[in-house]
């Protein structure tokens, strides 16, 4: 219970070690939600408006990575990263670069297959309806983009809630080192090994309060989208 | 002044035909009336038409005063087709009206100015800032209607425009056509498998039966 109020006095009195580590929390995995984006949606784009050869391979990959353990990812990435790794000479493991390497990565199959997933219950007279009234096919793609715009939000926000909530990947590549590379969830790991709880509380209760925060907007965004509909 | 021909038109879907060989000429403005039973071909004659699927065999050719004209994109804005389902887009009526203008690269006041004319001419002036997808199905065809209108196309198909609508949004629905109709400038198509709307709309009356043109005049 002590820990607990000193907890609380340490959220509001926001302590700057505290704020720091909230700062790099969010520059991560805002970082790394941003290149997750800009590398998913066309792809989603991709697959959800061309017929290839290996797309279902494709799709089926995606939705099955959109689980994958960070660890793994995290060992991968670490992998790579090493001096020895192949990306050796970039020395960017233990930065927060490799965390948000790491974060991408989790949250692109997420990003990518959600979205593919919203533009393909647009309905097809939508497509249909653009080109009657004269668009070229990049034309109607957006507008069936358009369309599935609030399916999107909703793919970016699940993302950001699964990076933000993630610890095992960026705990190996970014090695939670003080003022560099800690972020919230390797901070609260840490602090409770050592038995440090206030601060480990401190931070849980924020993050708590964060993925509260991410749910209500998914929630907005999702009744939103179906305001318009009947 | 566009126009167009069909001929030999056939299409079959998974090995069964739909259209066995049409042949029409849409030579000049007025409303032409298909009609005929559900399920004859009308809808895929339509969109062939249109230019939004090609034929198996035959062919679909527009021209106008200079000639014969090549499919393009710049042909396909002279025409637009109104779906049965409509396919408006989850934004305001306002925003729905002014798309095809969007495509063209027409923005800002001048597109609303002419997309609030259009839906003037529909009736739905007053719901201009409410969500397209709230309307009721008849204001939705009207809406359909306003959207292709504000493009001012030269050929103008209405696929069933007043199959799922009550009588009073199909009293307002020909009395649109019937203006565009004095007007003078506007090749219109319309199917219905309402006989007495054909008669009370079509300068020419076509009817199909199972895949065939049987009559025109």
């Amino acid at each position: 219970m002590n820990a607990l109020s000193r907890a609380f006095s340490l959220i509001t009195g926001l302590d700057s070690e505290l704020a720091e580590i909230i700062a790099l929390s969010l520059r991560v995995s805002l970082s790394a939600l941003l290149i997750a984006t800009a590398a998913g949606l066309p792809l989603a784009a991709l697959i959800g408006f061309r017929r290839f050869q290996g797309r279902s391979i494709v799709i089926s990959i995606l939705n099955s990575f959109m689980g994958l353990p960070p660890v793994v990812v995290g060992l991968v990435v670490y992998l790579l990263l090493s001096r020895s790794g192949p990306l050796g000479f970039m020395a960017l493991l233990y930065t927060s670069s490799a965390m948000i390497i790491a974060q991408s990565i989790l949250a692109f199959p997420i990003v990518a297959s959600l979205s593919h997933a919203a533009i393909s219950e647009v309905d097809p007279v939508i497509a249909q309806a653009a080109r009657t009234l004269g668009a070229t096919p990049a034309q109607t793609a957006m507008a069936v983009i358009r369309e599935a715009r609030y399916g999107i939000m909703v793919a970016v926000i699940a993302a950001f809630g699964r990076v933000m909530a993630e610890v095992g990947a960026i705990l190996m590549v970014g090695g939670n080192i003080a003022g560099f590379t800690r972020v919230m969830t390797t901070t609260i790991v840490m602090e409770t090994d050592k038995g440090n709880f206030e601060l480990a509380l401190a931070l849980g209760i924020i993050l708590i309060a964060l993925s509260l925060l991410i749910n209500l907007a998914l929630h907005a965004v999702q009744k939103r989208g179906l305001a318009g509909a009947k | 002044m566009l126009r167009f021909r069909i001929s030999g038109i056939r299409k079959s879907y998974d090995g069964i035909e739909v259209l066995s060989g049409c042949t029409v000429d849409f030579a000049g403005p007025g409303v032409y009336a298909l009609t005929g039973p559900n399920g004859c071909g009308k809808s895929t004659f339509l969109r062939i038409c249109a230019m939004l699927e090609p034929p198996d065999a035959g062919e679909v050719v527009y021209s106008d005063d200079r000639g014969a004209l090549p499919p393009s994109i710049r042909l396909m804005r002279r025409v637009t087709l109104v779906l049965p389902k409509v396919g408006l887009f989850n934004a305001s009526v306002l925003r729905n009206a002014a798309y095809g203008l969007h495509l063209r690269g027409i923005k800002g006041r001048e597109a609303d100015d002419r997309a609030g004319h259009a839906l003037e001419l529909a009736g739905l002036a007053r719901k201009r800032n409410q969500n397209a997808l709230t309307l009721s199905s008849g204001e939705a065809q009207r809406l359909g209607i306003a959207r292709a209108l504000v493009i001012e196309p030269e050929v103008l198909f209405l696929d069933e425009p007043t199959a799922s609508v009550d009588e009073r949004n199909t009293a307002l629905i020909e009395e649109i056509i019937q203006s565009l109709r004095r007007e003078g400038k506007t090749i219109i198509v319309i199917t219905t498998h309402d006989r007495h709307q054909a008669e009370r709309l079509a300068d020419i009356s076509i009817v199909m039966k199972v895949g065939e043109i049987t009559a025109q005049g």
